[in-house]
């Protein structure tokens, strides 16, 4: 193994490849702040240019730069303006943005890219030492499985949303699963519940709906309710960027936990970054102390730290099924599969012995890219929050304006912005009568992987019986049950012993 | 009733008229061979129709009402003393920028978007913000055509 990381460090190390990487993580940082562009169209668009680098090492030093900066650019905007462009950074919005309103958009930044840059890190590290054997382990992993991982996750999600609001976020889970029924599946080829319209034939989009769950209520709550942008322009503010020793004391533990775990889930093909940022969140606020779970939601630092530690650990560990088997885990990881194989790589079990160069210099990239972001952005983070300084008559129509923006790049077609409009009044009321959004959105992500999941298991067996008969599918659905199942319990043990002690007084 | 339980209703609704054409038009079309699949392309579907009519009817009935909100919160039940005004007319200038936004041309209706949006929100000073939107519509403009090339029509129909 020292023989290989040596090999990729003379690769990584060179001038062209410094140079690279550096590139690679500023422009996928600007380029990724612009909600709507996330990681895999920025990747898309720069394939042309890497493969005309022609060096397949150089290539994909650059698009591993671009990788981790857009996924750091995306932290910015979930947590500056609450609009998530990416699937895996709305769990960073869920307690990124209530701390930028209470005038700390400096530390958040700083939090979310020192989470980031450690998560990134060790999952390089572990990408390294495991990714021979991993490979073998996310093989067993089945439909079945992968389902009830879903399931899991949703429950988990829904558990999370409070006390007396299980049910509410269990319904807008539902509502969100129902969503992603519409349109086309990937097992029938046949368009379900589009009503007609021709628009909904490819279901609704990931960024329209995402825009019109968070940036656009919000951006309409702070039309109708001016006080509510922090007393005194508190929110206009950027706030010390330092952390304290207490904060840093509290990350430290969220960090180490979650950059392994999200490694591990980002290894398995299907979760991926998103998964591993949800379940990281919801795993850090159950173990915190009541006192402190209060404050997930509304701005802690731990829970800001968890999903990015894990959302970056997770990236890294995407790449061992990549590498080692030549399966994609998501979609950004299928869009290097096509880069690579159009520069004459193919991976697979081979690459590690066919051409051990790409393989340690990507590794050791990782690492390069991730040092070179932190480098960057530390620096530019007072610049990147005066964002919210911009006044507010121009900021509002600049916020709906990129809302706008993120939904019609992707589609080009100017109906998507009329349900965006028609989502975000719906998401309104919503949120008016205290439901949830983000297990809405979630549903809606894995639902159409859950029922591609759910479809396969009961084609492979014939019916329902894998939900018993495998027992790693029944133990993860039965953990699931316990995970909804708990909070009204405890609330009810918690009622119980408040009567207790005021009959005992 | 509070608006949570009449927002529960919706859903309910809107969970039997999916689940109507789930379980009773959907497999109407379904070709021989497929019937003989184990899993249709409804039985998903069939699924959730029942369980989120169940957890909607579950807190029609039963959810406790809610707690009032602080003060940093919108409260629906003081909803006319907001700014409700500007908020619709944001609103309106949305889906008006998205019927404009092919034959006015990305340019022209950006420019239009932003100033009669800082117009609603109680900038008075068109020159002000005629600069800066021109500015940003036309940065933006070149940034994603340009740069990452991505066509987006600049000019009215007539022109271009």
């Amino acid at each position: 193994m020292l023989d290989g990381i040596l090999l990729g460090l003379t690769t990584a190390l060179s001038v062209q490849n410094l140079f690279l990487v550096t590139m690679g993580c500023i422009i996928g940082t600007l380029i990724g702040m612009l909600p709507g562009l996330g990681p895999m169209s920025i990747i898309a668009i720069m394939i042309p240019i890497a493969i005309g680098i022609g060096d397949p090492a150089s290539a994909l030093i650059l698009l591993a730069g671009v990788y981790y900066g857009a996924i750091f650019g995306g932290s910015t905007s979930s947590i500056l303006i609450n609009a998530p462009g990416v699937a895996s950074t709305v769990a960073t919005s869920f307690d990124g943005y209530p701390m930028a309103r209470k005038g700390q958009a400096g530390k958040a930044l700083t939090i979310a890219a020192i989470s980031s840059f450690i998560g990134g890190s060790v999952g390089a590290v572990l990408l390294m030492i495991f990714a021979p054997a991993l490979s073998s382990v996310a093989l067993l992993f089945h439909s079945a499985e992968y389902f009830a991982l879903m399931v899991l996750g949703l429950a988990a999600i829904a558990a999370f949303a409070g006390q007396g609001n299980v049910a509410k976020a269990v319904l807008m889970t539902i509502l969100g699963l129902i969503m992603a029924t519409v349109g086309e599946g990937a097992l029938f080829n046949a368009a379900r519940f589009t009503m007609g319209f021709p628009s909904l034939q490819s279901g609704f989009g990931f960024i329209t709906l995402a825009m019109a769950m968070f940036a656009l209520p919000e951006a309409l709550f702070l039309v109708m309710h001016p006080a509510r942008s922090g007393k005194g322009g508190k929110a206009g503010e950027i706030g010390k960027l330092r952390i304290t020793r207490q904060d840093a004391r509290d990350m430290a533990p969220v960090v180490g936990r979650q950059s392994i775990q999200g490694f591990f889930i980002g290894v398995l093909p299907g979760a991926g970054a998103t998964i591993a940022s949800f379940l990281g969140y919801a795993v850090e606020r159950n173990l915190a102390s009541p006192k402190e779970r209060e404050q997930f939601g509304k701005g802690s630092v731990k829970g800001l730290a968890a999903p990015e530690a894990a959302n970056n650990a997770a990236c890294s560990g995407s790449f061992v099924p990549l590498l080692t088997l030549g399966i994609p885990g998501s979609g950004t990881t299928a869009i290097l599969l096509g880069a690579l194989i159009s520069l004459n790589v193919t991976p697979g079990p081979r690459l590690m012995t066919d051409s051990p160069d790409i393989f340690w210099a990507v590794i050791i990239s990782m690492y390069i890219g991730n040092v070179v972001l932190l480098v960057l952005n530390l620096p530019l983070i007072p610049y990147i929050a005066k964002l919210l300084a911009v006044p507010r008559p121009f900021l509002i129509p600049f916020i709906l304006f990129f809302t706008l923006m993120g939904s019609y790049i992707g589609q080009n077609n100017p109906t998507e912005l009329m349900i965006l409009v028609l989502l975000g009044i719906g998401a309104t009321a919503l949120r008016m009568a205290n439901y949830p959004l983000a297990p809405l959105l979630i549903g809606f992500i894995l639902g159409r992987m859950m029922e591609d999941n759910f479809s396969r298991a009961m084609q492979l067996y014939r019916g329902p019986s894998f939900l018993w008969e495998r027992p790693m599918t029944a133990a993860l659905l039965l953990l699931a049950l316990i995970l909804l199942v708990l909070p009204s319990w405890r609330a009810r043990r918690e009622r119980m012993r408040n009567l207790d002690s005021s009959m005992g007084d | 009733m509070a608006l949570d339980r009449w927002l529960a209703l919706a859903i309910l609704g809107l969970c039997l008229v999916y689940g109507y054409a789930a379980w009773f038009t959907m497999d109407a079309n379904l070709p021989r061979f497929m019937q003989r699949n184990p899993v249709w392309p409804s039985t998903f579907p069939k699924a959730l129709s029942v369980m989120g009519a169940i957890c909607a009817f579950y807190i029609l009935v039963f959810q406790k009402p809610m707690d009032a909100p602080g003060d940093d919160d919108v409260d629906y039940r003081k909803f006319l003393s907001y700014n409700w005004g500007q908020a619709l007319a944001l609103i309106v200038l949305m889906l008006v920028y998205a019927v404009c936004l092919r034959p006015l041309g990305f340019i022209g209706s950006t420019v239009g978007f932003l100033i009669a949006g800082a117009w609603v929100l109680g900038e008075r000073r068109v020159h002000i913000s005629a600069l800066v939107s021109v500015v940003a519509a036309g940065g933006i403009w070149w940034l994603v055509s340009d740069v990452l090339g991505i066509f987006l029509r600049p000019l009215p129909f007539f022109l271009m």
